[in-house]
């Protein structure tokens, strides 16, 4: 049986999923709970300076949705804690002694001043929490008052008080990264320069949901007008799994531990994630969507995974998918594919034929001999994959691979094994002549 | 029966008010907003869909069931009567089993169909329940236009006439319009009275007046009608029912299937109504069914369909076969009649005959069974009635019913058939609806060609 014990920069947990610093996290309860449920370890919700902030009394929640009713996309206008610090201390303290195996971590966010650091970090010390996590990402309500993704965007801003932070502890620290940013790059590696342990990432995108057509306010309203929230869920996945990769990969920030986050809501969800370099992940919408149940089926399904790919523990598979992202430039251009359809598994829908027909390259056949059938036409077919992902038969349709000598009937050439990528190509007016 | 009691013979009031008001409630009842969404939700918004390959009048059925998933619920009642103003009842009496229900890819992905039928019914209901009228006359053309016939195929070419301006009357030869809608159907696939709502709502766009109690024969002939309008469309139905052409057919307790269900439509108290103990019902169509399925929910102890052909020869859908059962209603096949038993003229059983295909043909084995019984039902078949069309200009038949082309045109001048009455039809609501606004659309092109001329 595979061993799915997590260490992530120092901080052990039976399993690599963690709740993320959010609403399941806000307090005790929630996190006993969390923990009777099998969830590895909390990021505790993020504690501020007393006075504490109020939050709305109306909506704090809006949502995108796909066919019937399924939670695409979450977006929340919550600030961090609203009840006062000693109160949290107090659970946080509690809750560690209690859970000894569980990862404990809090998540902080106090004004850009070195003091405010250096004082609250004293308080987080002495609940003997296993780490801590820089709110640098929240995109609403704080970010207004100079904090959350305000520093975010700053990485200057990052370097400096991870460094104080860092100067201050014992403990490992965690940076949280705010996506709404042009290149995540740069913050990530003044977080390394900072001196930080890891990064998390993603925080929530800004984001506004949806416009209310009766009273033309943004949604959630809160008493006819409403503010940009921060958006989450299984929408931001492909975001966020784009971000991990980029810092895996970056020469600077190689082998910087990464938390992922982002619309993580199956065991397969956090196997890509860690596959792209993610030491664990962290879960938040599909927690609220669900309960805290789902983490059952996250760890049975990657154990089950573990098993059947021959992978012993998390370290087995961690990064092993970042050699192969790479730049457009360096993919092979005589790398050819054409769509396949299984007429066996075809419903006759036609989607695939409308989509290529009026969007994209006319290469498959609403009819055959006087019948609805649809077959692609190699002749067109540039292998865009639409048609897969139109598709609503899963491996109805498929993409297959031309054999090297076979002449790609589209282009008249002989498909070869050989490599070449854009940088050589005859089109590219920067090209590197071949040798 | 519920209370155990034996009524013997054909008797009325076999049940509780509670018990007619549940059998005869609405099969299916009326999908909610949530029901209809999740619903829709299934639909995969096919290119060239099947669904709508599948249905007589051709509604853009992914284009009204998106409409419903977005909350244009209006415009979906739209999409659908800008096809078929009788969508509403169809919505309720089509065999979508077999028709866009059959056709929808979930059925061949799943086995379960998106409820076509079921999201049209939700639409057109919101619209009428609103009141909502989606189409205004064209300025008055001045031709006047006569309709034969106020059921489907007539309602319907009578609003696509209005809508092109002309003036249409109506005749219908029973006291109340709807035709089949009105006076077949089994009472439990149109409850509290949609079919005359449904008249209503359909003449609501002005410029049709209809005359019930207006026979054709009787009343009127076709060639007065052809001198005092500019077009006639004939859609009057089957006026006649098959005989079984057995001994005994003349006896108390046999009964024409189509005229049941008429009275039963008509009555107001169910109870009203007498239903024999032991019930054979001759046939194997939808008639059948519906008779065969009301006199169990009436109250008959023993229901029994008699067909003489195959299960697979059987016209009533396969969906309808199953319903009938459910309610336990016995079907039995390879039976053909022989001859009526009674007593002192009252049917008291039924001898029929074993049937078997022999060199393709349908023979009987010479071995028989009786059925005891005190109702007999023929729903072996309708036919058209010849009569009310003697004696005027000559309208050329085929196989018995009207002669029509593509666009409903008769072998006469002026004069467009369509419905039940023409030939080469499948007998389907939705179809005569077809017929009767192609029929339309037919007639508006005439006189838009003659006035040109």
């Amino acid at each position: 049986m595979a061993d799915i014990r997590s260490n992530f920069i120092g901080i052990k947990s039976p399993n690599p999923f963690w709740l993320a610093s959010a609403p399941p996290t806000d307090k005790e309860y929630n996190v006993v709970r969390a923990f009777k449920a099998g969830w590895g370890g909390v990021v505790w919700k993020t504690l501020g300076l007393d006075p504490h902030i109020v939050n709305v009394n109306g909506p704090r929640y809006g949502a995108v949705w796909g066919a019937d009713r399924r939670l695409l996309g979450l977006n929340n206008i919550e600030l961090i804690t609203d009840r006062p610090l000693q109160v949290n201390l107090d659970e946080i303290k509690r809750v560690k002694r209690d859970w000894p195996d569980r990862a404990v971590v809090v998540s902080l966010m106090v004004p850009c001043e070195e003091a405010c650091w250096t004082d609250i970090m004293k308080q987080v010390d002495d609940t003997g929490a296993d780490g801590v996590e820089l709110n640098f990402g929240c995109p609403h309500g704080m970010s207004e008052r100079g904090m959350g993704s305000a520093v975010g965007q700053v990485p200057e801003y990052i370097e400096m008080v991870t460094r104080w932070v860092k100067a201050s502890t014992r403990m490992p620290v965690i940076v949280k990264l705010t996506p709404n940013i042009t290149d995540i790059r740069y913050p990530a590696r003044a977080a390394h320069k900072g001196g930080a342990d890891a990064v998390s990432l993603i925080n929530t995108v800004s984001s506004i949901t949806s416009v209310n057509l009766d009273t033309f306010s943004p949604e959630p309203s809160i008493d006819g007008k409403g503010s940009h929230g921060g958006y989450c869920g299984p929408a931001v996945k492909p975001i966020a799994l784009n971000m991990v990769a980029d810092i895996a990969r970056d020469a600077e920030t190689r082998g910087l531990p990464i938390s992922g986050i982002g619309g993580i809501t199956t065991w397969r969800d956090a196997a890509e994630f860690m596959a792209l370099g993610a030491g664990n992940v962290q879960v938040c919408t599909a927690a609220m969507t669900y309960g805290f149940k789902i983490v059952q089926e996250m760890i049975e399904g990657l154990k089950n995974w573990m098993d059947e790919a021959g992978h012993p523990d998390l370290d087995a598979f961690v990064g092993r998918a970042v050699p192969n992202v790479t730049d457009w430039q360096y993919l092979n251009l005589n790398y050819v594919a054409k769509a396949r359809i299984d007429q066996d598994s075809c419903i006759q829908c036609g989607r695939c034929h409308i989509a290529c027909e009026d969007t994209s390259h006319q290469a498959i056949t609403n009819m055959v001999d006087g019948q609805r059938r649809f077959e692609v036409i190699d002749e067109e077919c540039v292998g865009c994959n639409l048609c897969v992902n139109v598709c609503p038969v899963e491996n109805c349709i498929t993409m297959v691979p031309m054999a090297a000598g076979a002449v790609d009937p589209r282009t008249g050439r002989v498909v070869t094994d050989d490599y070449a990528n854009w940088t050589t190509h005859p089109n590219n007016p920067a090209r590197v002549a071949a040798e | 029966m519920t209370d155990g009691r034996l009524d013997t013979g054909v008797a009325a009031g076999r049940l509780s008010a509670e018990d007619y008001a549940e059998n005869f409630a609405d099969l299916h009842p009326p999908l909610d907003r949530h029901e209809a969404v999740v619903a829709a939700d299934r639909c995969y918004f096919c290119y060239d869909a099947p669904c709508v390959t599948a249905c007589p009048t051709g509604i853009d059925i992914p284009l009204f069931i998106r409409q419903i998933a977005t909350g244009n619920t209006t415009g979906s009642a739209k999409t659908i009567f800008d096809q078929n103003i009788l969508g509403g009842m169809c919505a309720r009496v089509c065999p979508t089993e077999t028709l866009c229900e059959q056709a929808c890819v979930r059925e061949k992905a799943e086995g379960k169909p998106v409820v076509i039928g079921r999201l049209q019914r939700y639409a057109t209901d919101a619209a009428m329940t609103a009141g909502k009228q989606f189409y205004e006359r064209a300025a008055p053309s001045g031709k006047l236009v006569a309709v034969v016939g106020a059921g489907p195929a007539g309602l319907a070419c009578a609003h696509r006439l209005a809508m092109h301006g002309h003036d249409v009357t109506v005749f219908d030869a029973r006291p109340k319009a709807g035709g089949l809608n009105e006076y077949g159907i089994a009472a439990y696939k149109t409850v509290d009275g949609y079919a005359q709502a449904e008249v209503d709502y359909v003449t609501a766009i002005g410029g049709i007046a209809v005359e019930p109690g207006k026979a054709l024969g009787r009343d009127l002939s076709l060639a007065g009608l052809c001198t005092s309008y500019d077009a006639v469309f004939l859609g009057m139905g089957l006026g006649g029912v098959n005989a079984l052409g057995v001994e005994g057919d003349d006896s108390e307790g046999v009964i024409d299937a189509v005229e049941y269900i008429a009275a039963l439509r008509q009555a107001s108290d169910l109870a009203t109504l007498p239903v024999g103990r032991r019930v054979v019902v001759l046939g194997g169509g939808m008639t059948a069914i519906d008779v065969a399925v009301q006199a169990k929910l009436l109250g008959a102890e023993e229901v029994t369909i008699c067909y003489r052909r195959g299960k697979d020869n059987m016209n009533a859908s396969e969906y309808e076969q199953d319903l009938a059962t459910s309610k336990g209603v016995a079907i039995r096949h390879w039976l053909q009649p022989k001859r009526i038993l009674a007593q002192s003229g009252k049917v008291t059983g039924i001898q029929l005959e074993y049937t078997t295909m022999s060199d393709g043909r349908l023979t009987g084995t010479g071995e028989s069974l009786t059925l005891g019984a005190d109702q007999v039902f023929r729903a072996i078949g309708q036919s058209y009635v010849t009569e009310p069309l003697e004696g005027g200009p000559s309208v050329a038949l085929e196989g018995g019913r009207i002669k029509v082309d593509g666009e409903g045109r008769t072998s006469i001048a002026k004069v467009w058939a369509g419905g039940d009455c023409v030939a080469g039809g499948d007998d389907l609501t939705v179809s005569a609806v077809a017929m009767g606004r192609d029929a339309a659309e037919s007639i508006h092109k005439s006189f838009n060609t003659r006035s040109g001329a």
